[in-house]
């Protein structure tokens, strides 16, 4: 029976401490609407995501109000694009209007974001897959929804580096046609080092080939509950307890996901794919990784312990998730975003943390190099430098790895950029001066790792 | 059955209970056990009702609850059980 001591402490987290199913991500293919026309492409697209996702939002809001607990976005990823627009794109500017597509649709179904407008070259480049690729700067200047992701390399197949390469321009090319509005669009592209197929998170989600025709994914949230439970009980705790604190709360998280996953699915006729048991900051005050990381012990996210504390939220996130629920996938451990987390801004803001010590901790922990503003005159190469850098670090530990980096046009080290909205602000980064030029400039692949040879 | 958990969260005042089980009885909404606590001055009630004979959506009863709530300076949730069944049970 249940007891009012849970009920209170089920509706404290979700009232006081920021608990939400951050996100329930429709993930549908666009296989079937690949053709030889262009306009006959588009039109598939668009009628395909209005009849399967027509009832996502209104279903998500639904959910929640029943069990009382926020949905907060809805949203959809597709096919990666490159593939669906091979047969019928001609030149970038094809790949433009496939994107225009998606963003009508996103609009006219009231979803925040579409993911999918992307390219999968772990191993080389398409025509059309480049071509996409070079499409990316106009078509996210002129979209709003969209959000794209090209994943440059895997543990199996090894790094693209031309791709690598073409990634650092194609990355100051779209700051450049976003400067007005604080390069924005590089907010929402993202370079993907062992990219999951079901992840349900922006900006790398996309709908990949291996799922099914339309499924179900949902990721929560809830770094605010974790915060809360460790400093309402773990002060001065040992690990073992600390441990234990992180798992059953990841737990309690994880299974109003789950269940939000489970009911969604059955009312929109779709597959439930994966429970995504990341804890996601957002800029709100209480809604913080970097929070956590503090209480657990170290004065700013940054100094020494930085990333022995996060490997181990990332790991008891993890264990305390896969007890909750069958399916867990997606990215599943702990972001630690810049923009999106008002205590890695302060951490950055008093000199802290550093480009090079957020690159150690994604060793440990879900994502990449999130979110981080450098200045407008970093190089193309540079930015494909620290690209394989972290691209590197995903295809040797077998892990996903991810950049969103933002060379803010026109602004240097010390400035602030608001993006707004759940992207936040962040404060401009300096990244080292040295150059990789001659590193990036040859041509070819990184082969994949020796371990990866497991046949 | 379609079990839903009401819960009324505020300044301790008198016939909070009643009001809120006469709209429940009203509309055929039965009252399964109710807990109830004060702390700090704080009236904290769970109710745990079968709402299967309740013709309306959720939703309305959702916002009558909220309304109740607002009249008398509190707030009345109504969420579905599963959350909390799931949430603290392996």
């Amino acid at each position: 029976m249940i007891n009012l001591s849970e009920v209170i402490e089920t509706n404290r987290m979700i009232l006081e401490e920021n608990l939400d199913v951050r996100t329930i991500t429709m993930g549908i293919s666009l296989l079937d609407c690949a053709g030889s026309s262009l306009a006959k492409t588009c039109a598939a697209i668009e009628a395909k995501l209005m009849r399967l996702a027509g009832r996502l939002v209104r279903t998500g809001d639904d959910i929640g109000r029943e069990f009382g607990v926020p949905v907060v976005n809805k949203r959809i990823s597709v096919t990666p694009a490159a593939i669906v627009g091979s047969a019928c794109c001609r030149r970038p500017a094809d790949f433009v209007k496939i994107a225009k597509t998606l963003d009508r649709a996103a609009r006219r179904l009231g979803v925040n974001f579409v993911g999918g407008f992307s390219a999968i070259v772990s191993k080389g480049m398409t025509p059309a897959d480049e071509m996409l690729i070079r499409s990316i700067p106009e078509a996210l200047a002129s979209t709003e929804r969209v959000c794209s992701s090209v994943n440059v390399g895997s543990t199996k197949t090894g790094l693209d580096m031309d791709a690598v390469r073409l990634m650092g321009e194609i990355v100051k090319a779209t700051a450049e046609r976003t400067r007005k509005r604080g390069s924005i669009g590089c907010a929402k592209l993202v370079v993907l080092c062992n990219a999951p197929d079901d992840n349900p998170f922006m900006a790398g989600a996309f709908h990949g080939v291996t799922e099914g025709d339309a499924v179900l994914h949902v990721g929560v949230s809830g770094p605010g509950v974790v915060h809360r439970v460790l400093a309402g009980s773990c002060r001065g705790v040992d690990f073992e307890t600390l441990c234990e604190t992180v798992k059953r709360t990841a737990f309690k998280i994880t299974r109003v996901g789950q269940i939000v996953a489970q009911e969604a699915a059955k009312r929109l006729g779709v597959p439930f794919g994966i429970v995504d048991l990341s804890l996601a900051p957002t800029p709100a005050v209480g809604d913080s990784v970097a929070d956590i990381l503090k209480e657990i012990g170290v004065e700013h996210p940054g100094a020494p312990g930085t990333t022995a504390a996060l490997a181990l939220l990332n790991d008891q996130v993890k264990k305390g998730g896969v007890m909750a629920s069958s399916y867990v996938g997606g990215l599943s451990g702990a972001f630690i975003p810049v923009s999106e987390d008002q205590g890695m801004i302060d951490a950055v803001r008093a000199g802290a943390l550093s480009i090079e010590k957020l690159e150690a901790m994604t060793c440990v922990c879900s994502v990449g190099l999130d979110m981080i503003a450098v200045p407008g005159s970093t190089s193309a190469s540079t930015i494909a430098g620290v690209i394989a850098d972290e691209a590197a670090i995903g295809m040797v530990n077998q892990k996903t790895t991810a950049v969103r980096i933002i060379p803010v046009a026109g602004r240097k080290v010390g400035d602030f950029v608001e993006f707004g909205g759940l992207l936040g602000g962040a404060p401009v980064m300096k990244v080292s001066p040295f150059s990789c030029e001659r590193f990036v400039a040859r041509r070819g692949r990184i082969p994949a790792p020796i371990h990866s040879f497991r046949n | 059955m379609k079990k839903v958990i009401i819960t009324v969260v505020g300044k301790d005042t008198v016939g909070i209970i009643a009001r809120v089980s006469a709209y429940l009885a009203k509309n055929g909404v039965n009252i399964l056990d109710i807990a109830q606590t004060v702390v700090g001055g704080y009236f904290n009630m769970m109710m745990v009702a079968d709402a299967s004979k309740y013709t309306k959506s959720f939703e309305r009863l959702g916002a009558a609850l909220d309304r109740i709530g607002a009249e008398m300076g509190l707030k009345i949730r109504c969420q579905k059980s599963e959350i909390f069944e799931k949430m603290h049970r392996v």
